[in-house]
């Protein structure tokens, strides 16, 4: 028979009154991120016969491609000591990070629609799940960098411990835009067009094949409202100590993650309601 | 004792747009065009729709609730909302206890995933801990009888196997309240009873509660002990499983899709078409193997009939491939139809159809001059042996029936 604990449990669902029963069912299906984060990791290298590899050689072969074009036939010149292979990939590690957060992100509700339309649960963590996915691939893709530091010989400075809340960060810059792109693409499809778009934009307006330091002075205050030249800059610091510490460029990715967190939040939660019916 | 589903007054009300796409998703480009005229017009082209309205009913744990209805009706609207995939637009629910719904089998089954991979992906969608999972590993494997390939991504499963596995592991949830919906569509006769039957066990050993939606009115009175009927969007029966199934059946019997060709007030037309067996009118559009069936059609005109109007009608009866088994008119006979008045009712009688079971469609045309109107009516030829069966499955045979007695006599 249902025990009496059980029917202690009471669940009511009202109209236009769910928030605070949200947030509770979040913490009570946190096992489903991580089988949802471990779905979409097994999933991608499915039936590839290198498998996981592919997580580094995506960024290893992109960093190869950066610094044949930018050192070898740009000729721009790398920081301090640090050969121009670290420059690049120390940044390339967190743009990948975002890029990849951000447009997984921007699908990953219309390429569930199945569970979406099927299941309850709360539909935030299908898009948290994503970034969890992402950040594996990061983590191992500085396994490789910690290898290729070896190979130069090349010592970190003391504060490497740096990139982990650089990490988070990054990860949280990625989910706020990811959640409102999240949202509106269920509603309206043309954001998966778009987001390929501002990603391939961004790689270019970042410095990840180049140093900030080679930014003209005038265009430096337009290069810094860039949320991303923060935390590539501090991984720079962090990694190889070549640049001061980018106090006033983290600052401004931290607010531009924060007021994106909300507005995101805010958008997803309002539309999550109607998902179900219009996905 | 308390209830463990409460439902007052629960509505879901949806926007239908006219003249938009019908799906939800729209292209930005749609929205931008429609910007100006949405400003400006202040009536909005969509108009409200209530799926489900003022529904309001108790449950009490161990209730093995069937719910019934037409296509329509508010039936998964329902079910959606019980499962909060999506949130009402009025009233409340409060529910007591685990639940667990199954709007289909194998939510969130991934095809590239193996067989256990997904066993523990759909697990976990379903609500059950990792651990949970793990304890009933083998059962789940054993009921599904799939060992052998545990490993084998399920895009290669056989579409048998994979709707086994994913049965079995929502077989071995243990909420405390199962919702499921239609999922014995699949699968063959023996796993749909096999289905059913551990569903039963799940209700009656464990004393689970369940919420059962079927368009199979042997499978709602086998395993259910109540019944809703939902009708329009509002709960029309709270009651017995015979008392909701009769009404359901009752008011299921089809009336035909009308076709009208011409609007010439001298041509009658269809406005009603049904079926009757052995004098009676028939339900969900059964006949058996061998009744005698009377097919009945309203006809009406809309000039003043003078004296009278000759017509003709044809029938034609055609099989499941759309095969025409029989096609003839009131001429065959040398008869003559006319109408005296504006409306009228025409009927012909076969004696002992002779059909094997199986889909049929009956279709029949009227007019004066040419023809003006048709109507289809779908039914179904059953044999006697399918109500014993449980009315579970029936292998169709088609064909024509050739009027027969079988008898056994015994050679000392």
């Amino acid at each position: 028979m249902v025990s009496e604990k059980i029917m202690s449990i009471e669940l009511t669902i009202e109209a236009g009154k769910t928030e605070r029963q949200y947030w509770k069912d979040l913490w009570n299906y946190k096992e489903l991120f991580f089988i949802l984060t471990w779905r979409d990791i097994v999933v991608q290298y499915k039936q590839t016969v290198v498998g996981i590899l592919w997580v580094v050689l995506r960024p290893l072969l992109s960093m190869l491609a950066f610094t044949f074009v930018f050192s070898n036939v740009a000729k721009l010149p790398a920081e301090g000591d640090a050969p121009y292979v670290l420059m690049v990939y120390s940044a390339m590690l967190p743009w990948q990070l975002f890029a990849t957060a951000l447009t997984n992100t921007s699908t990953a509700l219309i390429l569930n629609a199945n569970l979406v339309s099927k299941v309850y649960f709360p539909r935030l963590l299908v898009p948290a799940s994503t970034v969890g996915a992402a950040v594996v691939d990061f983590m191992l893709s500085m396994v490789i960098l910690a290898g290729i530091m070896v190979c130069y010989q090349y010592v970190p400075p003391a504060h490497v411990l740096a990139i982990i809340p650089l990490s988070i960060l990054t990860s949280l810059l990625a989910l706020g835009p990811g959640l409102f792109f999240c949202s509106l693409t269920v509603i309206y499809r043309d954001f998966r067009y778009v987001l390929p778009f501002i990603t391939q934009f961004g790689l270019y307006v970042s410095p990840v094949g180049y140093s900030s330091s080679i930014v003209p002075e005038k265009w430096q205050t337009l290069f810094m409202c860039n949320p991303v030249v923060g935390v590539i800059d501090g991984f720079r610091w962090a990694l190889l100590g070549t640049v001061e510490f980018p106090g006033k460029q983290l600052a401004i990715s931290v607010v531009f993650a924060t007021v994106f967190l909300a507005i995101g939040l805010k958008v997803f939660r309002n539309t999550e309601k109607t998902f179900a019916d219009v996905i | 004792m308390k209830p463990i589903i409460s439902v007052e007054d629960l509505g879901k009300k949806y926007q239908i747009k006219h003249k938009d796409n019908c799906g939800g998703e729209r292209s930005l480009r749609e929205e931008l065009l429609h910007l100006p005229k949405r400003l400006f017009s202040k009536k909005e082209s969509a108009e409200e729709f209530w799926a489900l309205e003022n529904a309001s009913f108790d449950i009490m744990p161990g209730d093995r609730i069937g719910i019934i209805g037409r296509n329509g009706a508010g039936k998964s609207t329902l079910l959606k909302l019980l499962s909060r995939i999506t949130e009402p637009s009025a009233g409340k629910i409060t529910m007591r206890g685990r639940v667990a719904s199954l709007l289909e089998v194998g939510t969130g089954f991934h095809p590239e995933l193996t067989g256990r991979e997904n066993i523990f992906l759909n697990g976990a969608i379903l609500g059950m801990s990792r651990n949970e999972i793990r304890a009933k590993f083998d059962e789940i494997v054993d009921f599904a009888g799939v060992e052998m390939f545990l490993d084998t991504p399920v895009k290669r499963y056989s579409s048998g196997m994979y709707v086994r596995l994913a049965f079995a592991v929502a077989a071995h949830l243990e909420p405390e309240i199962l919702i499921v919906d239609e999922v014995l569509a699949v699968g063959d006769a023996e796993f749909q009873k096999k289905c059913l039957g551990k569903m039963e066990g799940v209700s009656k050993d464990q004393g689970r509660t369940i919420l059962f939606v079927s368009h199979n009115m042997g499978a709602v009175q086998q395993l259910c002990d109540r019944a809703l009927l939902l009708e329009n969007g509002t709960v029309s029966i709270d009651g017995s499983v015979a008392s909701a199934v009769s009404k359901y059946m009752a008011e299921d019997c089809s009336t035909g899709t009308i076709k009208r060709f011409s609007r010439s007030p001298a041509e009658p037309y269809f406005t009603e078409a049904r079926i009757m067996a052995n004098g009676k009118n028939i339900v969900h559009n059964n006949v058996f193997v061998g009744d005698s069936v009377r097919f009945c059609f309203a006809v009406t005109v809309d000039s003043e009939v003078e004296e009278k109007l000759p017509f003709n009608m044809e029938l034609s009866i055609a099989n499941e491939a759309g095969v025409v088994l029989s096609y003839f008119d009131a001429t065959v006979n040398g008869q003559e139809l006319s109408m005296q008045n504006r409306t009228a009712e025409v009927l012909c009688d076969v004696e002992r159809l002779p059909l094997m079971s199986g889909d049929y469609t009956l279709t029949a045309s009227v007019g004066a001059i040419g023809v003006s109107s048709q109507v289809t009516l779908e039914f179904k030829v059953i044999s006697k042996a399918y109500a014993k069966n449980g009315g579970i499955a029936e292998h169709h045979q088609n064909g024509l029936y050739i009027n027969h007695d079988w008898m056994l006599v015994d050679r000392a």
